[in-house]
């Protein structure tokens, strides 16, 4: 069944999966064919093992530096999403409804909100934060939890819409759960994917944010490897095939955890049924 | 919440005279504590989006009215009329929209390509992870992938130099500037399409394009007269987005184009860090204004097309 | 989605219908020894139908049995596997759905959401070429037929559930076709607006002597509104006959069982006659002697007769009650009788069988 003539003949699928596929691969095998140069000319390793030579540690240090920054803010911003972002979710769903409209646009309202804007007005602030809590980069998880914000705000909010969240608070009130069991206990279970996709699509913002952080001065992963290119070209091309590597296997994981528990996403199409 | 007698209908004072006296103080008291606890709790939310989203905006946007002095004034707007300012914006606005284009047609053929597999089809998840990946994809790891294969010492550069005689580069490094901005905005732009457009394509229903063919309609006359016409809604809507996003767009550029200043983002860059001109930081504030005006008029434009799509789906 | 009253039923406004006037006798409408196959699965064992031109024929079944696939062979969607179907005695196995000649009633979301009613309906007169006025004087014709010719401009949201299936009709009587196909087209409407459909839908198909062939699982529809119906099980044709052919003369225990209600009660066969609960009565068709179970009518047992039993549930139905008995040795028989006589419940009755051949299924 082709969709009755709405889908592509297979042969056209798989010129355009070639075609797209192909060109999207070039960057990336040309990247990884770039780590395995030798000045000398042919092929070596040498690019790559040299991320565990100590002698060159030190011109590594700035993205060892800038990763480790890096997920301590990954770290900080998925607690704001999870901690500040989803009660506020809940609550906003369960006893304001007349409200969520507001929420939505303002949720939405960073991506209208470039990077690039909002830091012009987030140093006079961040000087501010530097004064009272130390100059530590892990301060940026607050601009980030804005910059994430939305994506945060589409997955959970999907994942609330496909369980009943009233029918399931009010039941398990009327067993005798107080609120914090009844958030914890009960919803949070049912909103899993929800939440473990915008922790995720949290992570991998996080990952590669650069605006803000090098508009702000500090070090990141992505400002630390802007600063080892003038030195080493061949490091941040590797972090940077390990950091795409890394964050499609943790997409491709929550993708199959998706599949086939409550709330899973809901199909608008109708299936055909064999009768 | 106040406990509804079944005399009442709604909330009318009279329905209080029905609840015991001593029920209804009590009832309400613990009603108006519960709400107020309630609108408490949207408190730390309310206080982090002021802070960290609504401060920062109006002094970006603001600093844009005043001089370093403090006094209001009109010089860092009249600023964004001078012509190579105009000119950074055209380009920028030109970038945005051919990526944008670009953008929306390749990403729609890739997801009609992908139409009628099942969500749980391999290929079909692989691309709905790599587009996730890439959409996401820091602009700066994007800029070094695309130095590393088609920069001045890139390994496509060489190849095509040496096996082909090609010389990329033989009327200067312009993928240091803006026109090597292009190719790896369309990168980031295509996965982004395939993510927001996908959706749409598969809300089309089997049933049109089945009664088209029992009504004598022919397959490509299912997508000119019933496809196409339903899709363009969301189609324009997509494209939208892709433009705010591309127009929003810094790492990549600023990776990129180590010198000089294409486009509005990297102007904002030089205006902030500038060390030879003083008193450019309000310049900044005041191409901010201008880039919030475009990137905004584009938003609203989106949300006013989406909500005309959804019309039909209901 | 406001819903709008529906308008009086459908008949035409003008007395010069192009649709009533140009009707005509129908087409033939053959299946021959149809086979589908899905991978290993044999859906479809070899249908053999012949429907007779201006013949409103049901395809009547459980879910699964392969009615829906029938049609859809029919209609070009699918491919049959084996065997052919014809249409006005030409073979079309081979000519690809839009070339068929053919009308289509979905059961739902078939409607073009970006058109407006009167040019969904016009929709099949535009493709083969017809000019804008005329389609849409024809389309407005087709839509006072089924009588919403006054919704003509709103867009298929606006409309209910059941305006939304009258569209659909129009849109698919509008072009003539040889033959008209509905798939379960009122399986997803209101009970009320159900009947009151499927009464239209012969009505309109009486008078253009359209050929049509019905999908659907409920038997009560097929009953209603059909010249002959098609009961299929399994990917087979069970009994292919009239209403009455079907309900008062079942051939398989599955027509049966299907058609009509049923009470299933344990029996003994001898030399064709079927000892059941104590009464005798003929059997339909050769049976074998031996332990077996009867298929009985509930019009067919009557209150006061030989056979004990005690009351477990008794229906008001309206026109006539309906009430489940439980004999000494453990039966249920259904029983229909008057609205006077009422039965409570752990009442202690006496019914009989009426001598009227029934249909037995050999036991074990």
């Amino acid at each position: 069944m082709n969709a009755a003539g709405m889908a592509p003949a297979r042969l056209t699928r798989w010129i355009i999966g070639v075609v797209v596929g192909g060109a999207f691969l070039v960057p990336l095998v040309g990247t990884f064919l770039y780590t395995l140069r030798d000045p000398a000319g042919g092929v070596t390793l040498a690019h790559w093992a040299s991320l565990f030579d100590p002698a060159h540690a030190a011109t590594l240090r700035p993205i060892l530096l800038g990763l480790g920054n890096s997920l301590i803010l990954a770290l900080v911003t998925v607690a704001i999403v999870l901690v500040v972002v989803t009660p506020t979710i809940i609550l906003v769903n369960l006893r304001f409804p007349a409200l969520r409209r507001a929420f939505e646009f303002v949720a939405l309202l960073p991506i209208s909100i470039p990077a690039i804007v909002l830091v012009v007005g987030l140093a006079p602030i961040y000087l501010q934060i530097g004064r009272a809590l130390g100059t530590g980069a892990w301060t940026l998880a607050f601009a980030y939890g804005i910059t994430v914000l939305p994506f945060a705000y589409r997955a959970i909010q999907a994942s609330l819409d496909a369980i009943d969240l009233r029918t399931l608070t009010e039941a398990a009130r009327s067993l005798g759960a107080g609120w914090p069991d009844v958030v914890l206990r009960v919803l949070v279970p049912n909103l899993r994917q929800g939440l473990m996709a915008a922790s995720l699509i949290s992570v991998a913002v996080v990952l590669g944010e650069f605006t803000i952080a090098s508009l702000l001065n500090k070090q990141v992963l992505q400002t630390g490897m802007v600063v080892v290119q003038k030195q080493d070209a061949f490091a941040p091309a590797i972090f940077t095939l390990l950091s795409l590597a890394f964050v499609f296997v943790l997409l491709l994981i929550i993708g199959s955890v998706n599949t086939g528990s409550p709330g899973a996403r809901v199909r608008k199409n109708t299936t055909r049924k064999a009768s | 919440m106040t406990i509804a007698p079944l005399t009442a209908a709604g909330p009318t004072t009279g329905s209080a005279a029905a609840v015991s006296p001593e029920a209804a103080p009590r009832a309400s008291s613990r009603g108006a504590v519960a709400s107020a606890l309630a609108w408490i709790g949207l408190l730390p939310f309310a206080a982090y989006i002021l802070l960290f989203l609504a401060l920062p905006t109006i002094l970006a946007l603001g600093s844009g009215l005043f001089d370093d002095a403090g006094n209001l004034t009109t010089e860092n707007l009249a600023a964004l009329a001078e012509p190579t300012i105009l000119l950074v914006f055209g380009n920028t606005v030109w970038l945005s929209l051919a990526t944008a284009v670009a953008g929306s047609v390749i990403g729609a053929l890739v997801c009609w390509a992908m139409l009628g597999l099942a969500d749980a089809h391999p290929m079909r998840r692989v691309v709905d992870a790599g587009a996730s990946v890439l959409a996401q994809f820091g602009g700066v790891m994007l800029a070094f992938a695309f130095i590393a294969t088609f920069g001045l010492q890139g390994v496509a550069t060489l190849l095509l130099k040496d096996a082909l005689g090609i010389d990329l580069y033989a009327d200067g490094p312009w993928i240091y500037e803006l026109p090597g901005l292009f190719a790896p905005y369309i990168y980031f732009q295509v996965p982004l399409m395939v993510i927001t457009f996908m959706p749409a394509l598969v809300a089309l229903r089997p049933q049109w394009a089945e009664a088209n063919l029992t009504l004598g309609g022919t397959r490509a006359g299912f997508w000119v007269h019933i496809g196409l016409p339903v899709l363009a809604p969301a189609f324009l809507a997509s494209l939208l987005l892709l433009f705010a996003n591309a127009f929003s767009s810094y790492a990549t550029a600023a990776a990129l184009a180590s010198q000089g200043a294409p486009i509005i983002p990297l102007q904002i860059r030089a205006a902030l860090t500038s060390e030879t001109v003083l008193g450019r930081e309000n310049l900044a504030g005041a191409l901010a204004l201008g880039m919030i005006v475009i990137v905004a008029l584009a938003m609203w434009a989106y949300s006013a097309v989406q909500r005309r799509a959804d019309r039909w789906r209901r | 989605m406001t819903a709008i009253d529906d308008a009086p039923r459908g008949l035409p406004r003008t007395a010069d219908n192009a649709l009533l006037a140009e009707a005509g006798t129908g087409t033939r409408v053959e299946f021959r020894g149809v086979v589908k196959d899905y991978g290993p699965t044999r859906v479809l064992h070899g249908i053999d139908l012949d429907i007779r031109p201006g013949e409103f024929v049901s395809l009547l079944g459980p879910s699964g049995c392969g009615k829906t696939t029938a049609l859809r062979v029919l209609a070009g969607l699918e491919q049959a596997s084996g065997g052919s179907v014809l249409l006005g005695g030409q073979d079309v196995s081979g000519v690809p759905t839009n070339r068929r000649d053919i009308g289509m009633v979905f059961q739902a979301y078939s409607l073009f959401p970006h058109l407006r009613v009167v040019d969904n309906a016009a929709f099949g007169l535009r493709r083969r070429g017809v000019g804008r006025t005329a389609a849409t004087r024809r389309a407005g014709d087709a839509l006072d037929l089924v009588g919403l010719g006054h919704l003509a401009d709103r867009f298929p949201h606006q409309l209910s559930g059941g305006q939304q299936q009258r569209v659909a009709l129009a849109r698919a009587l509008v072009t003539e076709p040889r033959v008209l196909l509905l798939d379960e087209p009122l399986s997803a409407l209101d009970a009320k607006v159900r009947v009151q459909l499927r009464d239209e839908i012969r009505r309109i198909q009486l008078r253009l002597g359209t050929t049509t062939v019905f999908v659907t699982h409920d038997q009560e529809e097929a009953l209603a509104v059909s010249d002959r119906i098609a009961v299929m099980n399994a990917g087979r044709i069970e009994q292919i006959g009239t209403p009455e052919d079907l309900y008062l003369r079942p051939e398989t225990p599955g027509v049966a069982a299907f058609v009509g209600l049923s009470s299933v009660v344990p029996a003994t066969v001898s030399g064709g006659i079927a000892s059941v609960l104590g009464a005798t009565v003929p059997v339909v068709g050769e049976v074998a002697d031996g332990e077996a179970e009867a298929f009985i009518r509930p019009e067919n047992v009557r209150l006061g007769g030989p056979i004990a039993a005690v009351v477990q549930e008794s229906t008001f139905l309206g026109s006539m009650r309906r009430t489940l008995v439980r004999t000494e040795q453990g039966a249920q028989l259904w029983l229909q009788h008057p609205v006077a006589e009422r039965l409570g419940f752990d009442e202690r009755v006496t019914v009989g069988i009426a001598p009227v051949p029934v249909v037995v299924r050999p036991r074990g």
